[in-house]
């Protein structure tokens, strides 16, 4: 089976799983307009290239659940954590009903997706931010989540594999959500001193506190092509230093050449190539893939 | 003369009468000692009352004092035999951030800080506190070091942000900061971060992944500058005043949210009135931590850090 049989096949399977609410994330829009070269085409067709433009090759956003079922093995996937629940630590105006509002649209109980499963035949725990969950911003429910996943990941001795996507820190939680960089790092030092792997996959966009966390500190650190990736924003950096920042600036491909990415995968073989990474880091067997 | 704080004035002007009464009842040698013990009495009450009330944004200005104590200042007056150490072996010295080591009540410690500059020019050298890649990686060659030779670390936090700047991202501030975090996790030497001004999002917490916080009284800690908060929540930075008290950055929201440990108290008015006496109270706050730590194995310290961090944070769980 290609893999593109395999996220047809999951995603409708995927969708069972996440209630009905799903429809929304597959626009009843037969056609779609890729937001990089503005070419129109069937949605369909884009779907079936796991939402890789087939003219420019831009890769488009996907939910937390199109990733699972690109990514791990067919049906392996069990999420962990869904019933931990947000609550208004600073008590904002709104930020509960936001959050009622981004659950219903994405059928997630927080920005970030966990839970364990297997890349071609290997158990992994996975974490997986989805953006358009309140633009994939780190409160204490997502910091919680993450954690305890790669909790599970140590308890399991077992890869953790997270996928980036991220605004930075949810400002609603104020300093609860800054301390979460610090509550995901005390996990991961633990996990990486039993000798495990952990790989970080940073899509677009992956910046602020997120990016200055577990993000960029993988064994690899792995990204998807033209993913914006950066701590400051742009704006911020340009009335700073008053100067002109390149048109690559903070893109995947800027990070690689000042080497702070191990590599970029093209989506159609980030499946292959991760779990060639995990096999490689196989306890106890021959390494051979 | 001290730059003058809003919410103080009514101090500082009682103040000053009671000077201009004194001198003016010198130089006309009258006797006016009872209606002078009365104003001063007064002052006493309205320093109380102004300086125990601060609001959220007074707390701020003091913090943001341009006398504020920093860093070189309390290693000044705390420590002993400091020498600083310079450099990140990989690309330059970031005067944003001083380290070195020092003998602290007779034991060897490692000291590292955010350092900003009270002239516009020193600022200039020290990019006003806010440090590059380079600054958070010799920060944490420092803390290797300490671990290496067993000696506690005090990490002094003082800093608006970590530089938001071209060469810093192509140098890789994410990963300066995200590898202190990680790393700092895993000391297996006591590790005290100490909040003096302001502490300024992921480039204050780069310093402080500790088994304790304290925060001096009048300090702050927060995800975003208050100006920052403003002008994303309401899309004007002058309502900063009300985005200091909504995003609760002062010690005793932090107290409140459990994120630290203890607040030291300041004098009166903030610590830039007295930081002799201000350093003698943070030294007696340091020295009873430090043996509160001393009791923990290697193994210990790790555990305190990871249980401290992992309970921060508030959600519903059913
Ligand atoms: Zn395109």
């Amino acid at each position: 089976m290609s893999i593109r049989d395999i996220f047809s096949v999951n995603r409708k399977k995927q969708r069972g799983n996440f209630s009905a609410t799903k429809e929304k994330d597959f626009p009843e829009d037969l056609m779609t307009k890729c937001p990089e070269c503005r070419k129109i085409h069937v949605t369909k067709a884009v779907e079936q290239n796991l939402k890789v433009c087939p003219n420019c090759q831009h890769h488009l956003k996907l939910t937390a659940q199109e990733r699972v079922a690109i990514f791990l093995d067919e049906g392996s996937f069990t999420s962990l954590d869904d019933h931990l629940q947000t609550t208004n630590p600073l008590g904002f105006p709104a930020y509960v009903e936001k959050i009622e509002v981004d659950k219903k649209k994405t059928g997630l109980n927080e920005a970030v997706l966990t839970g364990v499963g297997t890349l071609q035949g290997d158990k992994v725990v996975v974490a997986i931010m989805d953006s358009h969950f309140r633009m994939g911003s780190m409160g204490s429910v997502v910091g919680e989540k993450i954690t305890r996943a790669i909790e599970k990941a140590t308890e399991l001795r077992v890869p953790f594999i997270i996928f980036t996507a991220s605004g930075g820190a949810r400002m609603q939680e104020g300093v609860l959500s800054l301390m979460q960089m610090a509550k995901t790092s005390v996990a991961l030092s633990r996990h990486s001193e039993m000798g495990l792997l952990y790989i970080s996959i940073l899509t677009h966009p992956t910046t602020g506190g997120v990016s200055a966390s577990f993000a960029s500190v993988g064994d690899f650190n792995i990204a998807e092509p033209q993913a914006l990736i950066g701590f400051a924003g742009r704006r911020v950096i340009e009335q700073t230093v008053r100067e002109k920042l390149p048109d690559d600036f903070q893109t995947a491909e800027f990070l690689l050449a000042h080497g702070q990415l191990d590599a970029i995968f093209h989506r159609h073989e980030m499946r292959d190539k991760v779990a060639t990474i995990v096999k490689l880091h196989r306890k106890g067997e021959a390494t051979h893939v | 003369m001290s730059k003058i704080m809003p919410f103080e004035e009514p101090v500082i002007k009682l103040r000053e009468k009671i000077d201009e009464l004194k001198h003016i009842a010198q130089d006309a040698e009258v006797d006016m000692s009872g209606e002078i013990e009365k104003l001063e009495a007064r002052l006493e009450q309205l320093e109380k009352s102004i300086y125990s009330n601060m609001a959220p944004w007074d707390r701020v200005q003091v913090a943001r004092h341009p006398e504020r104590p920093t860093t070189l200042a309390y290693i000044d007056a705390i420590f002993e035999d400091f020498i600083e150490l310079h450099g990140d072996r990989l690309f330059g010295d970031d005067a944003a951030i001083v380290g070195g080591i020092a003998s602290f009540n007779g034991q060897p410690i490692t000291i590292i800080g955010h350092q900003r500059g009270k002239t516009t020019k020193e600022n200039i050298r020290r990019n006003f506190g806010m440090p590059h890649p380079e600054g958070y990686r010799k920060a944490l060659r420092l803390m290797k070091q300490a671990e290496k030779f067993n000696r506690p670390i005090v990490c002094f936090i003082d800093t608006k942000g970590a530089y938001p700047g071209k060469a810093a991202e192509e140098r890789g501030q994410s990963e300066a900061i995200a590898r202190n975090l990680i790393e700092m996790a895993g000391l297996k030497v006591p590790v005290i971060s100490i909040v003096i001004g302001e502490g300024g999002s992921g480039g204050a917490l780069a310093l402080g992944v500790a088994n304790r916080i304290l925060m001096l009284e009048n300090s702050t800690y927060s995800v975003i500058s208050p100006e920052g908060a403003a002008s994303i929540l309401w899309k004007d930075a002058s309502l900063a005043k009300q985005a200091a008290e909504a995003m609760k950055i002062t010690a005793p929201d932090l107290m409140d949210m459990k994120i630290i440990d203890t607040i030291i108290p300041e004098v009166a008015g903030g610590a830039h009135r007295d930081i002799d006496k201000q350093a003698k109270v943070m030294k007696e706050h340091l020295t009873a931590t430090l043996e509160d730590l001393s009791v923990l194995n290697e193994e210990e310290l790790v555990q305190d850090r990871y249980e401290k961090f992992k309970a921060i944070g508030q959600f519903i769980e059913n």
